[in-house]
């Protein structure tokens, strides 16, 4: 077995730099690595680049980074819900890619698995497009885009063991696998860390070859951003 | 009567055919989900990662590890599944989603769609929209037929960043059923008490009208 276990969140962002592009698993507040970006705003990294989904809210997610001014790019699907990024991106201080989510998906699982650019409809036609190598194939055209490179992934995974192998819950399983191996190193947090062995291997998700490092997060609050139910 | 956003889903719940996976889109669409007849088996997609999208959970029993593509928490019915996003989008540009349904800003004649950016305005991206309707061979739009201001939203051309190009094929409006065909909009059925006339006052683009026009049943 090939130990991937650090002692903690510090020695798990051990080589992080200024300027640097990492990928962050989660959609909207949902699978995000809580442990990894506190980390990221406590050590104040300057200028990064960061893939993710969604830009978290004003006070949670990424939205703690955003406050801090640390952020140069953002490249995301989706930034609504953020009152200061838009504010950060109106007035020109950040930059920002607006990527269809099935491509930003795509340019994840495309780097991880050594796939350095796809043909997708998505976009076609529209301003996504522009610029961009465009084919036809059977009549329909289709978009070029190509793989992501990133200097660290930060993933969250509900369970995890020593190997680094990740089994995730529910939705919060989102962006985190295709992330896990598509930069050049890739932290798993997860909410629980068991010895090689513990888990069943035909329930991994993601084997502990596409990860670095990984360590059980100290704490999680797992916000919810939309409650809604239903009265009993 | 011009229909309420409830009326829109409930008439859109009609196209849900039985075996049919369906993919929601934000708003109106979501409330499709309430009015599909008990008698046929769907599963409800939703692009962040299930199949087999339930309804909202009862108050205490919700999980932040569960939500629906709106940020929403949900629940799982049996026989649900969840997957990653690469997967999902695997799902949808692979035509496995039997029917999108999805709101708009803008839909022009020849089946282009606007529904994710307002220059200088709102600017919160696309989502999966782009991958929906580039992908799906079956698109339901739902969506007011007019604008807060009372301009049309069926137009010769859109005027807004287009989200895709020459997709849609059918819209449900407050006023009107219709579908997209050799570049025209197609009346097919009308709201309970809108005229003929009313319906193309509120539509910008050519709007073709064949014969009677039925009103819509539900």
């Amino acid at each position: 077995m090939i130990k991937k276990t650090v002692a903690n969140v510090k020695e798990a962002c051990e080589g992080i730099e200024d300027g640097m592009t990492f990928m962050l698993g989660g959609f909207g507040l949902c699978g995000i690595p809580e442990n990894i970006i506190n980390e990221l705003v406590r050590k104040n990294i300057q200028n990064v680049t960061c893939i993710s989904n969604n830009a978290g809210v004003d006070d949670f997610g990424l939205g703690l980074l955003l406050k801090k001014h640390q952020i140069k790019k953002m490249i995301s699907s989706y930034v609504g819900e953020n009152a200061e990024f838009e504010r950060q991106m109106l007035s020109g201080e950040m930059e920002v890619e607006l990527v269809p989510q099935g491509t930003l998906a795509q340019r994840c699982e495309s780097a991880r698995t050594g796939i350095p650019a796809f043909f997708t409809p998505a976009g076609y036609g529209t301003e996504v497009a522009e610029g961009k190598e465009t084919r036809e194939f059977d009549g329909k055209m289709y978009v070029m885009e190509e793989a992501f490179k990133a200097d660290f992934s930060f993933v969250k995974a509900w369970k995890g063991d020593e190997a680094g192998n990740l089994i995730f819950k529910g939705t919060a399983r989102n962006f985190n696998p295709a992330m896990c191996g598509a930069g050049k190193i890739t932290v798993a947090e997860v909410e629980e860390l068991v010895p090689a062995g513990e888990l069943d291997p035909n329930q991994i998700h993601i084997p502990g070859i596409f990860v670095q490092r990984i360590f059980q997060g100290e704490k999680y609050e797992k916000r919810i951003e939309q409650l809604t139910v239903r009265k009993k | 009567m011009a229909l309420s956003k409830e009326q829109i889903a409930q008439r859109i719940a009609k196209e849900v055919k039985d075996g049919y996976y369906v993919n929601l889109g934000i708003g109106i669409p979501t409330l499709v989900a309430n009015f599909v007849n008990d008698d046929i088996d769907v599963e409800f997609q939703s692009e962040n990662g299930i199949l087999g999208m339930g309804p909202f959970p009862f108050e205490g029993e919700e999980d932040p590890d569960l939500i629906n593509a709106g940020k929403q928490t949900i629940t799982a019915l049996p026989g649900a599944s969840f997957f990653d996003s690469a997967l999902s989008f695997g799902m949808i540009r692979g035509q496995h989603v039997d029917l999108t349904i999805l709101g708009a800003m803008e839909v022009a004649q020849n089946g282009n769609i606007a529904n994710w950016k307002i220059p200088g305005k709102m600017v919160k991206g696309m989502g999966g929209a782009m991958d929906l309707v580039a992908s799906a061979e079956n698109i339901i739009v739902a969506m007011m037929h007019t604008n807060r201001a009372g301009e049309s939203k069926l137009l010769k051309e859109c005027s807004l960043p287009l989200t895709g190009v020459e997709c849609v094929k059918k819209i449900v409006t407050n006023l009107a059923v219709l579908e997209i065909r050799d570049g025209k909009f197609h009346l097919l059925e009308r709201a309970p008490g809108v005229s003929v006339e009313e319906i193309q006052k509120a539509t910008e683009g050519d709007l073709i009208i064949d014969g009677e026009i039925p009103e819509m049943k539900f």
